[in-house]
This record gives C-alpha cells, structure tokens and sequence, in this order.
C-alpha cells in the first residue's frame, strides 16, 4: 500500500486509493453473491422436493447451446483479463481490442439467449402458458427458475456491457492507463463474477439430465 | 513475468502473463468438456457430485487469476472466504430446517 501511495502521490493524485476502490467493488460483488446465492437455495430445496421433475424438464434445454454459452462466457473472461494485463503495460491498443472483444462475445451469448428463449416460447414454455400450467408443480418451477435465473444473469451481462464500454471509451480517451486503470479492473471484477455464476447456472440447470 | 513493469503500480505489479492467462483458459475450457463428457454417461446421484466439484474448481481459478486474488493483499482473500461461509451457513440451515420437516 506504501509503494502506491507514493506512486499515486508521485504524479499529483494524492487522494487516489486504488486498494479502497478494490474494496468497494468486491464488498459490492458480495452483495450479487447473495442475491443469486439466494436463488441457487431456491433451486436447490425444490430440487431436492421435485427430483424426477427437474430431471425430466432438464432435457428439454439444449446442452449444446449452454455449452457453447459457457466457451463463450469463459473466453471473455480471458480477454476482459487480458485487457487489463494490457494496460498495465501500457499497450493501449492491445487493450481496447481486448475490450473490444470482451463486448463482442458479450453480445454473441445474448444473442445465443434470445435464440433459446424464442425457441423455448414458440414450444410454448413460458411462465404461466397454458401448456406450462398442464405441468406438474416441479416442472413448472424448474422452468420458473430458469427464467428468472438465466434472466437475471443474461440483465447483468448487459450492464456488464455497458460498464465495460464505458471503459473502452476510457482507455480510449486516456483516463484509463498505464498508472491508473483500477475502474478496468473493477469492471473486470464484475465481469468475472457474472461468469461465476454462469459456471453453476450451466451445470445446475443443463447438465443434470 | 516476460513483461516488465518498471512503474508498478501497486499489486498490479504482480499477476500473471499473458501466456498464463492463456493456459488458466485452456484449463477452464478442459474442465467444461469433462462437466459435460460426464453429464453424458450415467453418474446417477454422483452426477451433480462432479458438476458441483468441477464449477467449484472452475470459481477457483477464476478467482485466483482472473480475479487476482492470489496476488492481493489477504484481506480481501478473508473476505471472499467470509462471505462464501455465509452462503455456506444459509445453505446449511435451510436444508436442516427443510430435511428434518
């Protein structure tokens, strides 16, 4: 902390405090954790009450898809991290591609998600359709917690978009350097997390055939 | 590191390569294909036992590289270990609350 003190100091930022930034965001990823971590309980009581019908509603989900959701996810986690390496060496350009590209496989998995929810709704699995409330109990709530799960996965996706082009135009713009990138790797942060919890959604709701 | 960084700012000055950075993907790729080989064969009730085990060690190695955790200061690792305790707790009481009905 010393070492960054007298660096931030060095060049006339003497109130900048990258590790209480640092603390701020993660303190804020604790709280995402327990949102979603609240869910997970949900699915996890119902599963154990609901055993065969979470198996059966299961296999109407398209692995193939979550897996290719999940490469895609995985990778812009390396370019959202690779971005951040970037920077820190001050290869600005190297670091807006990986940005850049981060938002591109961003979009990509959204895309992806509309595909499977169209398709999900033209079969007529929606919350509350005639052919959802035929069900029994524990199908129906499988597929209630996909999609609020998925749902509120793919939103931050999308706020994670917008935080990360927020960045790119600051990379761009220079506010974000080699000395002062701290708002990329809390950008970077967030967009890990929401990777996390992709990595138990894709299990938990494609896998467990 | 093959990068110098003659300013290091902070932790920053730290962390991995970007070779590194590489190999912990191509990791979390491999174990997305053995999470999804094994969902194909028939694990019965030690299906969810390995997907459970394998998103674990895939959080791991985000968390550590990715998210940097193993070159910051160890606060922030209580921290993370804190709060996962938490979740753990809840997790905990609800299912006794829930099994024993």
């Amino acid at each position: 902390m010393s070492t960054q003190a007298t660096a931030a100091a060095a060049q006339g930022h003497a109130h900048r405090d990258d590790i209480g930034s640092k603390i701020g965001i993660w303190l804020f990823l604790f709280t995402e954790l327990i949102l979603f971590g609240g869910m997970f309980i949900v699915y996890a009581v119902y599963r154990f009450a609901h055993p065969a019908e979470f198996h059966l509603a299961a296999i109407e989900l398209d692995t193939f898809v979550g897996t290719v959701n999940t490469i895609i996810l995985l990778t812009s986690s390396l370019t959202v991290a690779l971005s951040i390496r970037a920077i820190q060496d001050g290869r600005k350009n190297l670091s807006l591609l990986m940005v850049g590209l981060t938002l591109v496989l961003a979009a990509a998995f959204l895309v992806n998600k509309y595909f499977e929810w169209s398709h999900k709704f033209s079969v007529g699995i929606y919350p509350r359709s005639p052919e959802m409330l035929n069900r029994p109990s524990g199908e129906i709530l499988y597929f209630g917690l996909y999609f609020t799960m998925t749902g509120l996965h793919a939103l931050h996706v999308i706020i994670g978009m917008a935080v990360l082009g927020y960045m790119m135009r600051s990379i761009a713009k220079g506010r974000i350097n080699r000395e002062s990138h701290v708002r990329l790797e809390a950008g970077g942060l967030y967009w890990h997390l929401v990777d996390i919890i992709w990595i138990f959604l894709f299990p938990l709701f494609y896998l467990l055939q | 590191m093959e990068h110098h960084n003659t300013q290091g700012s902070g932790n920053a000055a730290q962390g991995s390569s970007y070779g590194q950075f590489v190999l912990i993907w191509l990791g979390l790729l491999a174990l997305t294909g053995i999470t999804v080989a094994l969902a194909g064969i028939n694990l019965g009730r030690w299906l969810i036992v390995s997907a459970l085990v394998i998103a674990s060690m895939k959080t791991a190695l985000v968390l550590n590289i990715f998210m940097h955790l193993k070159f910051e200061d160890r606060m922030f690792r209580i921290f993370v270990f804190v709060a996962v305790l938490t979740l753990t707790i809840f997790f905990v009481l609800t299912f006794f609350d829930y099994a024993f009905h």
